[in-house]
């Protein structure tokens, strides 16, 4: 006879409490997933050429995420950011993205700093059928065409043109009326891009093309190109550069005397604090793009508060002072994303992408709406001339008459003074 | 375009450009050229240099480049060390071919993430009277802030090149760089020799780097944008060779002006690097090599 032993009053209690543990373990297991953070996963220039830009996104981006967590976070989860240097090189672009969706699994991307970064992510992006949000790309989707790519800079529906536009139109209204110009240009995606976009304006306004040449970016000094173009005598010169190139380019200017009737256009880093004080003087009769001044005509809800905190931080992290033109727009992008994901109740990309598609985003930059090309809807590069610049300090720029907005005419802050030999005084 | 004028300006803002690259290449002739180390981190440490011409001029208002002067012991006792480091972990055990390499690669990195904590990658220039000012010598113009880089690069290549051979320490390096066994018959130690030559070469990384932040904002990691022409110029001039040095600093310096002004900047690079290697098919040893 095969005697069955019953479990004992112990082990029914182990088995139950095992059961009951993994019953719970089961219920609750999709609910700890949902808490756990939303994570938006992106390369940035931390080092390299364009790190001094990047890191005052990244400073700009964490105070987002803050704000954010601070009101509970997005769909009820946290949101934590998950970035990699991206070294200011294209090259690593593919790494780092496939790295993010593959390996940290994030649920959402966006793009690092600057139009050489933003498009070799492109092609990840699209295979994956993100919605990508990219922050400062130049005309990047033109050839892409994908649906839900987004740009976040101000330069509107036709970014190669929109870019240089203003610098001819105001040109055009001057008299007498420029009828030649020069373009220089660093040998880079953007900036050539820009030339590009300069050369059609060009062609349009019926301006003669006297110079237009393309110069490698580890070049040490500036003052034989700023002699060539002086010596075809350009009514115009439009420079599309990078922070130490802008920074060569308008110390040999004024070393050399160059005296064109306007001068200025697509130089990147005449916006940054550092240059400014290195340049000082020497910027006055500039008229650059810029994306943010202070200018009474230019007031976004939440951007002065915006701009406090950033000051206090960019302090110790040794980037920007001042952060007028990046830091407003890398808050701006994760405040359409966060405002498409809180809209659509969900992660999908699809929907995502539709949405932000659809509406216009209250941002600390202003109103955004895209155009169906994913650029913005309206133009908004400013032209502003540098005027009054007596030193070589921050408060020479302090307020408003430094950097006087002379295009488009909805935030205009003044009349460009023409031509720069005069405005140079 | 062309006009005798400019022409005459091009060629002088050549020379100009072309005396600070010999102040860059130096370091680079001494240690590579004499001594046989490829310290590729020597324009790490001219960006090091120009922040410590950065720091002195904007919290104590020194010159920057008194500020590049006073630093020279400095940076002169860290070539010592980097040196002494190097011979005990690499040289010594016939290790320093590759690994020495990856030595000053490491070093880059140290220096570059070093001054990025310190002080983040924002452009950091320096301040001075003269900076920005031009003097116009009938159709030339001479910007002081070329000028004033270019006349202190050729003070020192002619101290560095008397130093080289009208005195013992200066004979000695030149010796060690010839024969090692020769030396040590003479009882003189290479090892200490060498040392010296490498803090020498590592203290013309102070000055450079005034000159750096003179001419142009810097930021930690700008120094890799002159690995390969300086390589090049030490190269172009004959390894070793001071005077060389210069010459070939000064014909790259014309050729890129030249080519940037009437040809187009994006080949002024190609232009130099193309005469570098037609030389160097011609003279192996380059200009002024044996």
């Amino acid at each position: 006879m095969v005697r069955h032993r019953r479990p004992g009053i112990r082990t029914r209690i182990i088995v139950m409490a095992l059961i009951a543990t993994f019953a719970l373990w089961g219920a609750t297991a999709p609910a700890a997933l949902a808490a756990g953070p939303i994570k938006i996963g992106f390369g940035m220039a931390l080092t390299g050429a364009l790190a001094g830009n990047g890191k005052a996104a990244l400073i700009a981006m964490q105070m987002w995420a803050e704000d954010v967590n601070k009101k509970g976070g997005l769909l009820g989860r946290k949101v934590e950011l998950v970035y990699y240097d991206d070294q200011t090189k294209p090259a690593t672009v593919p790494g780092i993205y496939t790295k993010l969706l593959d390996v940290d699994k994030v649920d959402l991307v966006v793009s690092g700093y600057g139009t050489n970064v933003i498009a070799p992510a492109m092609p990840i992006v699209i295979e994956r059928k993100l919605a990508f949000i990219g922050l400062f790309g130049m005309a990047v989707n033109e050839k892409f065409n994908y649906p839900y790519y987004f740009g976040i800079m101000p330069t509107g529906p036709e970014p190669l043109t929109d870019w240089s536009k203003g610098f001819f139109e105001v040109a055009m209204k001057q008299s007498p009326k420029p009828k030649t110009v020069a373009i220089a240009a660093a040998d880079s995606e953007f900036a050539q891009n820009a030339a590009a976009g300069a050369r059609q304006n060009a062609k349009k306004y019926g301006l003669r093309v006297v110079y237009d040449k393309a110069y490698p970016p580890p070049t040490a000094d500036f003052t034989p190109i700023v002699r060539a173009i002086q010596a075809t005598n350009p009514d115009l010169v439009y420079v599309a550069s990078y922070p130490p190139d802008s920074a060569g380019m308008v110390r040999a200017a004024h070393e050399i005397g160059l005296k064109p009737r306007m001068f200025g256009g697509g130089m990147v880093g005449l916006q940054y604090a550092s240059l400014e004080k290195a340049l000082g003087p020497m910027l006055n009769g500039i008229v650059n793009y810029h994306f943010f001044v202070p200018e009474p005509t230019l007031k976004f809800a939440g951007i002065d508060a915006f701009l406090k905190t950033y000051q206090e931080r960019a302090k110790t992290a040794g980037v920007d002072a001042l952060g007028y033109y990046l830091p407003p727009y890398a808050y701006a992008y994760l405040q359409i994303l966060g405002q498409a994901v809180e809209g659509t109740k969900s992660l999908d990309q699809k929907k995502i992408g539709e949405y932000i598609r659809g509406h216009e985003f209250d941002t600390v930059a202003g109103k955004v709406k895209f155009a169906p090309n994913g650029e913005w809807a309206k133009t908004r590069v400013l032209m502003v001339q540098y005027t009054n610049i007596e030193g070589n300090d921050l408060k020479s720029f302090e307020g408003p008459g430094h950097r006087v907005i002379v295009y488009p005419e909805e935030w205009k802050s003044g009349a460009v003074v023409y031509p720069y030999e005069k405005a140079k005084r | 375009m062309f006009s005798f004028d400019l022409l005459l300006d091009v060629v002088v803002a050549g020379i100009l450009v072309g005396g600070f690259y010999a102040a860059v290449s130096l370091g680079i002739t001494v240690a590579f050229g004499l001594l046989d180390v490829v310290n590729i981190a020597h324009p790490a440490f001219v960006i090091l240099g120009a922040y410590g011409a950065y720091v002195a001029n904007s919290r104590f208002g020194l010159d920057p480049i008194l500020a590049g002067l006073l630093g020279m012991p400095v940076f002169f006792l860290l070539g010592a060390l980097v040196y002494r480091v190097y011979y005990t972990s690499f040289e010594k055990r016939g290790d320093e071919s590759l690994r020495g390499l990856v030595f000053f690669f490491g070093i880059t990195f140290i220096i570059e993430v070093s001054l990025l904590l310190q002080y983040g990658v924002d452009y950091r220039s320096v301040e001075a009277a003269y900076v920005g000012e031009t003097i116009a010598l009938g159709p030339i113009d001479l910007p002081f802030r070329l000028a004033i880089p270019c006349a202190v690069a050729l003070a020192l290549t002619v101290t560095l090149h008397l130093f080289l051979s009208r005195t013992f320490y200066g004979r000695a390096v030149k010796a060690v760089s010839q024969d090692h066994l020769a030396l040590r018959l003479m009882g003189a130690s290479p090892v200490r020799i060498k040392a010296l030559a490498f803090a020498i070469a590592i203290a013309t990384a102070s000055i450079a780097g005034a000159l750096l932040i003179m001419i142009g904002p810097v930021e930690p990691s700008v120094g890799r944008e002159y690995i390969g022409r300086v390589f090049a110029i030490a190269v172009l001039g004959g390894m070793g060779s001071i005077g060389g040095t210069l010459a070939a600093s000064l014909i790259l310096g014309v050729l890129e002006s030249l080519t940037s002004t009437f040809y187009g900047p994006s080949w002024a690079l190609a232009v130099s690097f193309g005469i570098l290697l037609l030389v160097l098919a011609v003279r192996p040893a380059g200009l002024f090599g044996r």
